[in-house]
């Protein structure tokens, strides 16, 4: 029976979470996530989930008991932003490489310093090569949906790998919004039993997990795990589609926004996709043929959905909220116009933005809009990526 | 899943597990041994010190008595060598590839 509630984004994720009662939850709370670890923890002093919660004295310590419960054989899920995040750094490399399959909600936030603890994309970023799959939601709504589907994703037993359910701090993590909600027995039929693959506790099958491991056979086993990325997109989708049928809401990779047509285009992740939408509709009244591309899995990266969405494009605008300090641009922005290579010729743009929490508004977005139509005109100037909303 | 050496990495288990006990006995940790120990059966005593203090349990004793050195895992450290009884000296230490 579906259900509308009003639930900040936080308060999402906790509910979620209780919907999936997970055998151990593993946490230490951090702001802008906080409120997923204090509400879960009612659920848990109420007795309300059977869930073994640990409060651990640090995200590092965190992630290291979510992956021993894993490896026993328990359903495990935990959630986390910024400093924490990377506190966990060297066990979120662990985690992957032993295809635990958990599921962690990051509320996104800026790495000190100085010390903010507003929105940007900067901690996940940080974590992008580290075997996570990651998925970006735009809304309430979305993280709800997507913390359901992420514990169905994580434990396909083509994929087995953890899963980063990632949404702006603050943005939504804070912000209260209508939210339909399924009912517990449709959330456990969703995901099903939990059925741990190889468990340490098996006594039967004796094992051992995570030996030494050399110049003999440490590169084979990246080659190995390399591969399981290659199930994931499938798997999203399915899931998103079976999503679909359950709630009406239907999920995929990406999400493309008025794109058929469009002339130029967006590419971002995030809540700001929800604001994108509304700068996209306004021009279009105006005769502006723009469209959005709301990239939802970012790892691994949906390459030829991408590349299908927006190669017809004359000029496409990549936004990254996050600063790849002495790069060539930022991370979505590499991975994207490495994706068009030998597909377009078309200039491809860089625009960073809302570092540290800054607002990202509807002028400035029309803007970039108009920048992208002016370069599809006249060509590139500059060196063509742009700091949008910075104080010169 | 038996890992055969040398196997591909198609035919790894996943996450790099070792889904079978005791393989540490496959795993030959003399096979970087500079010295090699020799033990010679005429001289020896059967003190059995050798057994004693081998840090890799690597001296093969059978019925009670030594039966010389197990150079699967035998590292080469001499410790045996110097604990024979200096009058015997039923156990030398020779360059690893020399004969014996």
């Amino acid at each position: 029976m579906a259900e509308t509630v009003l639930l900040e984004g936080n308060a999402a994720v906790a509910f979620a979470l209780k919907q999936v009662n997970p055998d151990v939850v593993a946490a230490y709370p951090i702001t802008p996530a906080t409120e997923v670890v204090q509400e879960f923890s009612n659920y848990v002093a109420n007795g309300e989930v059977d869930t073994e919660f640990v409060a651990v004295e640090s995200e590092h310590s965190a992630m290291s008991a979510c992956i021993g419960a894993s490896c026993a054989g328990a359903r495990v899920m935990t959630g986390t932003s910024s400093q924490g995040l990377a506190l966990m750094w060297e066990m979120l490399y662990i985690a992957s490489s032993l295809r635990r399959p958990i599921v962690m909600a990051v509320a996104n936030r800026a790495l000190s310093g100085n010390i903010n603890i507003h929105c940007d994309h900067s901690d996940a970023m940080g974590a992008r090569d580290s075997g996570w799959i990651q998925l970006f939601c735009e809304n309430t709504q979305g993280i709800y949906d997507t913390t359901i589907q992420a514990v169905r994703v994580a434990e396909n037993t083509n994929v087995q790998l953890p899963v980063m359910v990632c949404y702006d701090g603050f943005v939504i993590s804070h912000a209260v919004e209508v939210v339909d909600i399924l009912s517990d027995a449709e959330v456990r039929q969703f995901i099903g039993p939990f059925e741990p693959v190889a468990p340490l506790l098996d006594i039967r099958n004796p094992k051992t997990i995570g030996p030494l491991d050399l110049q003999d056979y440490y590169f084979e086993h990246k080659r190995n795990q390399a591969e399981v990325y290659k199930n994931v997109e499938a798997v999203v989708e399915d899931v998103g589609e079976a999503f679909g049928k359950l709630s009406g809401r239907q999920y995929g990779v990406v999400d493309a926004y008025r794109l058929e047509d469009a002339e130029v285009g967006i590419v971002l992740l995030g809540s700001t996709a929800g604001t994108a939408k509304d700068v996209v509709d306004s021009m279009r009244a105006k005769g502006h043929k723009v469209g959005l591309l709301s990239i939802r899995m970012f790892v691994p990266f949906p390459v030829d959905k991408i590349v299908g969405a927006i190669q017809h494009l004359k000029c496409i605008g990549v936004m990254d909220r996050h600063a790849a300090l002495g790069s060539y641009g930022a991370p979505l922005f590499t991975a994207v116009r490495s994706a068009l290579y030998g597909k377009t010729t078309v200039p491809v743009l860089n625009f960073m933005y809302g570092l540290g929490g800054r607002e990202i508004t509807m002028a400035e977005i029309e803007g970039i809009f108009t920048t992208l139509e002016t370069t599809a005109a006249e060509g590139v100037k500059g060196e063509g990526i742009y700091w949008i909303g910075v104080r010169e | 899943m038996k890992i055969k050496p040398g196997a591909g990495w198609k035919d790894l288990p996943a996450g790099g597990f070792i889904n079978e006990p005791a393989t540490a006995l496959e795993f030959h940790t003399g096979d970087w041994r500079a010295m090699r120990p020799v033990w010679h059966e005429d001289k020896c005593i059967q003190c059995l010190q050798c057994w004693v203090y081998c840090p890799d349990s690597a001296v093969i004793v059978r019925d009670q008595k030594v039966c010389g050195p197990n150079l699967d895992y035998c590292k080469g450290c001499g410790i045996c060598a110097k604990v024979c009884p200096p009058k015997e000296k039923a156990i030398t230490m020779i360059r690893e590839g020399e004969e014996g």
